[in-house]
């Protein structure tokens, strides 16, 4: 290539002012846009939230470890730009002959420990109130709940409403919901909850491994075949009406991306007759089912089913 | 002159050579094949994620690419090219003339291939659709029959058993085989990172072989090891499968940190900072690579003491890893640094891998896991890692030793070219990709529902991929001209540091017909050193060290 030549021409690098300037407004673009990004879009740069305390708790983690991490990114862009900018060869330059620099070696590796030991207890103090399910609210699922109570009792401290338990059942390529109480209540898919009342999920899976995750509720957990796993939301009660959505995060077969789910919350009066309701639909929809089989075949009742 | 015996003619020689460097540079055209493959099936698939509701492929097609994009990019690329640079440089940079086992050496190369042949054949029956990650229950016979996914356990032996003798190979080599001199403090930093890769290989690659052969029998011969019905478990695969696929990170890493330890003082006209310290950081991570394993399973049923204890393991690899950042940054610094091609590859590896490095440590926090885990987010993460460190890295490495392997220099308007497109491409590829996941849109589905608000993200992710792709395209372009037309070069264009730029370009099938004895960790500087003082005048001499300005 005849410009090889002029490429290691040290006169042909921009020197003095002029690169100086071009370097401060491009360290000045970076952190104007940097900071101007987070407002702008914080949607974008943050998990979502608002459904549930502990996908708050997990937003709040995740904006202080990225704040660290935006401090993190600066200094090692900022030095490695500068280094590559401003230390370009020139004629007559040399090169500085460092091998090493123990103090400055020791200093960093302290450094990026002690930001791990902050993360680390930060961690800790979040932790509890992300995995422990609290009580319920005062305007939850009421414990006198004729349909609930018996099942659902607080657990020890008894300071709350009963928590709901809901097994939640993956399967390729639709969630089961399956409620507590006598009677049978199920649902696919739409997944309703009383707010303000703790609802602690039992995921299990019938095929193979699925995902549960609603966005806004926070945390994701796997339904694997053969375990049972937990996860628990609570919300708010201002925030009757809502449908929350999601979808399997595991794959789980070529239909997975059409595994979706919602989450519908409802004033805990409206829950309770969203159940009645459907436990005598079930019931309905069984004795119907059960009549038909029998005007079929009368052997199949004594069959069992 | 040079020559052991007579070498065979015509391509012949190619399939019954022996020679490192010939197998290096069969290792280094099957990867790069393959790379473009797999970077095919990822176009096709930021293609159908374009927009939402696309129906350009069908799901079952999608799933497909998926699982052929992560195999082909891991056990078809990134791991092998590091084997065939390895392959290459080893024996040139400890001054040997050959691998320990050149038979063994051969036979690791024809299974690797034969291993991506038997995988890539599945194409025209039926491809894997399970993941390159093949979880059970989906991988077994009830779910996804077919032929896939026994060719994909196939390959996984194939290039098993070729990794592993493979580093054997390196093992016994890199002990046994340094010229005079070349002490364990003066070994170069690429050789560190290969010996490194190979320990990491033999430790790690025997939990896999095992996971698949459960598999295979699972599927084929009524055992259940990973049926619960049975009595087995699915989350044991998980723990054989990242017992293996945690190290594997760091094998497709490593030997790329040992490159651009190589690169950078080479173009910085400077030593390498803290030589001890970014050996000892490798050797640091390997260890701590392979107790970290859990991290990918932080939303399966797992006690929380285990969660904390992956999470606190993740954490400290970010020490060592931030030290040989910062080491690397210090070789820049105050250097006069010399703008080439490689030169740019090698230093986008520590800005682009301090991104990846920062989202890895926000995933290792396992509460923030169990809302971005399996989200774009994590497909975010680790390509910042695995093509913004090991590919950036490994184009590097390209650039810089293509003149020693063609004996040519390739072009460095092309070379950047292919830069500038690769960086902007690959950053608007996967910034967004962030996102993405922050807003809830999970990996691995083949559409996304329009009210997820990730259609702009998608369509900007799809316009960097093709930008990468077309950047990517432009080296291949190079590399083919610069064999014919680049410019020819003498031993050593870029004034290296280590032996293989003693020996000519391409160096003769013998190697070297003298080696120099070593007497530090750069005995090129030392050779043009003596060389300068025994033909420039004497009162230069006596002042060694120019001053910094003049």
């Amino acid at each position: 290539m005849p410009s090889e030549g002029r490429r290691y021409d040290p006169a042909a690098l921009p020197v003095g002012m002029p690169k100086r300037l071009l370097l401060a407004a491009l360290a000045a673009a970076l952190f104007a846009s940097l900071i101007g990004a987070p407002s702008a879009f914080a949607d974008a740069l943050t998990p979502e939230s608002g459904g549930s305390q502990n996908a708050d708790d997990i937003d709040t983690l995740y904006k202080l470890t990225f704040y660290i991490g935006i401090v993190v990114f600066l200094l090692v862009w900022g030095t490695l730009i500068w280094s590559l900018v401003r230390h370009r060869v020139r004629r007559g330059g040399t090169a500085d002959q460092i091998r090493g620099n123990t103090p400055l070696e020791i200093g960093w590796t302290v450094g990026a420990a002690s930001i791990l030991v902050v993360l680390t207890v930060v961690t800790f103090i979040y932790l509890d109130d992300i995995e422990s399910p609290p009580p319920s609210g005062p305007n939850g699922l009421s414990a006198s709940s004729s349909q609930f109570a018996t099942i659902d009792q607080p657990d020890p401290p008894g300071d709350g409403g009963p928590v709901l338990r809901i097994r939640v059942n993956g399967q390729q390529y639709i969630w089961r919901y399956v409620y507590p109480g006598e009677g049978q209540l199920f649902s696919y898919q739409e997944m309703v909850v009383p707010t303000d009342t703790t609802v602690v999920l039992e995921l299990e899976a019938s095929d193979v491994i699925h995902s549960w995750w609603i966005p806004k509720l926070g945390p994701k957990m796997d339904a694997v075949p053969g375990h049972v796993n937990e996860t628990w939301f609570k919300i708010p009660a201002d925030q009757a009406g809502t449908e929350l959505r999601g979808q399997c995060a595991e794959l789980c077969g070529p239909n997975h991306a059409d595994m979706r789910a919602t989450v519908r919350a409802v004033e805990p009066d409206e829950f309770e007759a969203w159940a009645r309701d459907k436990r005598e639909e079930i019931q309905a929809a069984g004795e119907a089912v059960a009549e038909q089989r029998e005007a079929r075949d009368p052997q199949a009742e004594t069959e069992g089913n | 002159m040079h020559g052991l015996r007579d070498p065979q003619r015509g391509w012949l020689k190619w399939l019954t050579t022996t020679d490192h460097k010939k197998i290096g540079i069969l290792y280094l055209f099957a990867t790069f094949l393959f790379f473009i493959l797999g970077g095919v099936e990822a176009l096709i698939m930021r293609l159908q994620l374009a927009q939402s509701s696309n129906t350009l492929v069908s799901p079952e097609t999608y799933n497909g690419l998926v699982t052929m994009h992560g195999t082909t990019m891991v056990f078809l690329f990134v791991v092998p090219v590091l084997a065939g640079f390895g392959n290459y440089f080893v024996p040139l940079m400890i001054g040997a003339r050959d691998m320990a086992f050149p038979k063994l050496n051969a036979l690791s190369f024809w299974l690797l291939l034969f291993g991506g042949v038997a995988f890539y054949a599945s194409l025209f029956f039926e491809p894997p659709q399970a993941g390159w990650t093949m979880y059970p229950p989906l991988s077994d016979d009830a779910f996804t029959g077919g032929g896939g996914v026994d060719a994909w356990i196939f390959l996984i032996h194939l290039t098993g058993l070729s990794s592993i003798l493979g580093a054997i190979n390196f093992i016994a080599t890199i002990h046994n085989m340094r010229t005079r001199g070349m002490g364990w403090g003066r070994m170069p930093l690429f050789i560190w990172t290969i010996l490194v890769y190979s320990y990491l290989l033999v430790a790690a690659l025997p939990s896999v072989a095992a996971g698949v052969t459960m598999l295979l029998t699972d599927r084929h011969f009524g055992t259940g090891f990973f049926d619960p019905a049975a009595g087995g478990d699915p989350l044991l695969w998980q723990h054989l499968f990242w017992f293996f696929g945690h190290p594997e990170v760091y094998i497709m890493i490593l030997p790329v940190f040992g490159m651009i330890s190589e690169i950078l003082p080479v173009f910085a006209r400077k030593p390498i900072f803290g030589y001890k310290a970014i050996a000892a950081s490798t050797v640091a991570i390997a260890f701590l690579g392979l107790l970290v394993w859990a991290h990918h399973m932080f939303t399966t049923p797992t006690p929380t003491v285990v969660l904390a204890f992956f999470m606190l393991a993740s954490f400290t690899i970010a020490v060592p890893t931030g030290i040989k950042i910062f080491n690397w940054i210090a070789t820049l610094w105050r250097g006069q640094i010399v703008m080439k091609t490689p030169l740019y590859f090698a230093a986008a590896l520590p800005a682009l891998f301090t991104i990846g490095g920062i989202s890895g440590v926000i995933l290792a926090i396992f509460p923030v896991d169990w809302y971005l885990h399996d989200t774009y987010f994590v497909v975010a993460h680790f390509h910042f890692v695995l093509f913004g460190g090991s590919v950036f890295g490994i184009f590097g490495g390209l650039y810089y030793w293509f003149p020693k392997m063609s004996g040519r220099l390739m072009s460095e308007f092309l070379g950047k070219l292919s830069f500038w497109l690769m960086f902007v491409g690959f950053l608007a590829t996967f910034l967004v990709q962030h996102s993405m996941g922050l807003e809830g849109m999970p990996r691995r589905i083949y559409d996304y529902d329009e009210a997820l608000g990730v259609e702009t993200y998608n369509l900007i992710s799809t316009i960097g991929a093709f930008i990468l792709g077309i950047g990517v395209l432009v080296t291949v372009v190079n590399v083919l001209w610069s064999m014919k037309n680049g410019r020819p070069t003498g031993n050593d264009p870029w004034q290296g540091n280590t032996l293989e730029w003693f020996t000519s370009s391409p160096p003769p099938p013998n190697n070297f017909d003298v080696v120099p004895r070593v007497r530090s960790v750069e005995p090129m500087k030392d050779i043009r050193r003596e060389v300068a003082a025994a033909s420039v005048p004497a009162e230069t001499v006596a002042q060694p060290v120019a001053p910094r300005s003049l």
